[in-house]
């Protein structure tokens, strides 16, 4: 069953080939046997998958067939779970039992979906490779010896390894593309606002967006039918009619035009990365798609923009992190200052400590204008950009990754390298657009990864062009050698 | 402008985080090389440029005056490291 999307478990399902009981006893016996080698996961949550499945099961007995109706599914331990520890892999939260459940997880769990656990992921989605975890680093399963991305690095891995047959992820700067690319799954980041952010920790709440990641783009799209809609709970969720996901795939792409913007093929970026992203606009100019070159001037800035952006935003946001009123607090206060200080500092980690300080830098007193209002005004210049290209074209399409999944450690205690693996993927949060990443090949033997980017809430676009090159190609249902 | 042990020190207590002495020299370095990255900022000719925080510049909406929250204290305070009489439990801040 475990080779099957998500897609075709549903089909299966309907039909009776199997029951939901057993479809999600299957992979939580997956998880139990092979996720030891991976450390994809933070929490699993047999029992009350297992209740789940049975009242998913009745309900299918009943006629009544939701979206995801008995389909096993793993949120990322970032979204809040009723009942069950969220620990959002910091040391902070390792003991918070959450007291109430996000809208995205209670959206899909409304549309008959199973929650088989909590996936892990960088400390407070902070990292692109999955190292900065309090639960300790996931492993890429095509190559156990490398990195899956980050942060939703236990999402994707679970996924490539066929461990859940779909999971839920957020993505900030990049964190739900770049694992996608890394470990040869889709990953799709809507526009922002789009799905709900309540009930999902903060990190930068101007750039934060939930979305799916899946086998294919046909599943995140039955995924982000359930997810997305608007939400009183979140007032930067937006009301906007959710468009025919489903629907839409098929669509012929037939003068589809693709922006090839230049920035995203700059002369230093590895050949094989370009070649590969090259190969994929071949294939959906054989469609009938035509490409357009186009210029994106300012994105050259995005990376600078954002780590003055998300940093100022995440030093705000985790101040809430005090040692009072939940997570962790350390031993024998002497006083208030001190039961925060050190609360903070022994709760947090390296990474997440870096950037609560560039955060404060940046906000402080002689440098708001220097460094926080300067990104924002870069922020419009990118954003404006984007603009200036969707007035000539549908879609833009580039590289997702500058590289394939790299070694564990070899960006460790490096941290403007490691920034770097969001090159392609910043801008786009920066102008809250959609984009998504498709597998589109292998290099060495490791999948690499090629982004569709859509203007606002065309969702629908993107997820039409990546179905479309997935019925033409056979990337995304490759399984790692060792996990088939 | 660069980062050093007196700064960390400076910043760090203004985010209320300790650093002790002996990581302060390599955590100064690494925030000199991200603000050194951060620094290509300067070169934006941004002049008139508007500041941008929110991407679809969309206005706060405004919900109906009344209270719907619901009483959450006994579902909360449990959470709490420490917690007296429906109260959060804090070291003593007024001798």
């Amino acid at each position: 069953m475990h080779d099957k999307t998500l897609t075709e478990l549903k089909a299966g399902l309907q039909a009776k080939d199997f029951s939901a009981r057993e479809l999600t006893e299957h992979f939580l016996d997956r998880i139990e046997a092979r996720d030891g080698e991976l450390n994809s996961f933070i929490t699993v949550t047999r029992e009350q998958a297992l209740r789940q499945a049975d009242a998913a099961d009745q309900a299918i007995a009943a006629g009544d067939h939701r979206l995801l109706t008995g389909l096993p599914i793993a949120h990322k331990d970032i979204f809040c779970t009723e009942g069950v520890r969220t620990s959002c892999g910091s040391r902070m939260l390792d003991n918070f039992v959450a007291p109430y459940t996000a809208t995205v997880v209670e959206n899909m769990a409304r549309e008959g979906a199973i929650m088989l656990g909590k996936t892990n992921m960088d400390e407070f989605a902070m990292g692109s490779s999955n190292e900065t975890s309090f639960y300790g680093p996931v492993r890429n399963p095509w190559d156990t010896e490398r990195v899956p991305g980050g942060s939703s690095g236990g999402a994707a891995a679970c996924l490539a390894a066929r461990l859940a047959p779909a999971a839920t992820g957020t993505d900030t700067g990049g964190s739900i593309r770049q694992p996608a690319a890394l470990n040869g799954v889709t990953g799709l980041k809507p526009t922002y606002g789009r799905v709900s952010r309540w009930g999902m920790i903060a990190f930068a709440s101007s750039l934060d967006q939930a979305g799916p990641l899946g086998l294919s783009a046909a599943d995140c799209a039955l995924m982000l039918q359930a997810m997305a809609g608007h939400d009183a709970k979140d007032s930067t969720c937006l009301n906007e009619p959710v468009d025919d996901y489903l629907g839409g795939l098929d669509q012929g792409l037939d003068g589809l035009r693709i922006g090839v913007p230049e920035e995203f093929f700059p002369d230093n970026l590895d050949g094989a990365i370009a070649d590969n992203a090259r190969e994929a606009l071949r294939e959906l100019e054989k469609q009938g798609a035509k490409l357009v070159k186009v210029s994106l001037p300012s994105i050259k800035l995005s990376v600078p923009a954002y780590y003055v952006i998300a940093p100022a935003e995440a030093s705000s946001n985790l101040s809430r992190f005090d040692g009072v009123r939940f997570g962790y607090r350390c031993e024998a206060p002497k006083d208030l200052e001190d039961l925060y200080k050190r609360s903070r500092s022994e709760g947090f980690g390296a990474e997440v400590k870096r950037r609560i300080l560039v955060g404060t830098y940046a906000l402080s007193a002689g440098y708001y204008d220097a460094y926080y209002k300067r990104a924002q005004k870069v922020r419009r210049l990118i954003r404006d950009d984007f603009a200036r290209a969707f007035k000539e074209v549908d879609v833009l399409m580039g590289p997702t990754s500058p590289e394939t999944a790299f070694k564990l450690g070899a960006k460790a205690d490096d941290p403007v390298n490691m920034y770097m693996a969001d090159v392609f993927t910043i801008a786009v949060n920066l102008a809250g657009l959609p984009a998504l990443s498709m597998p589109s090949g292998f290099i060495d033997g490791l999948p690499a990864g090629t982004q569709v980017i859509g203007n606002y809430f065309q969702e629908g676009r993107v997820l039409n062009v990546a179905h479309r090159y997935q019925l033409a190609t056979d990337w995304h249902l490759r399984i790692p050698g060792a996990f088939q | 402008m660069a980062i050093d042990s007196r700064v960390v020190a400076r910043v760090a207590h203004l985010a209320r985080l300790q650093v002790d002495d002996g990581e302060s020299e390599a955590l100064s370095e690494r925030l000199n090389d991200i603000l050194g990255m951060v620094d290509q900022l300067q070169q934006a000719d941004v002049g008139e440029v508007e500041p941008l925080a929110h991407p679809l510049e969309v206005s706060q909406p405004l919900r109906d005056d009344q209270v719907d929250e619901p009483d959450v204290r006994d579902k909360v305070l449990p959470l709490a490291p420490a917690s007296e009489d429906g109260c959060f439990l804090v070291p003593r801040v007024i001798e």
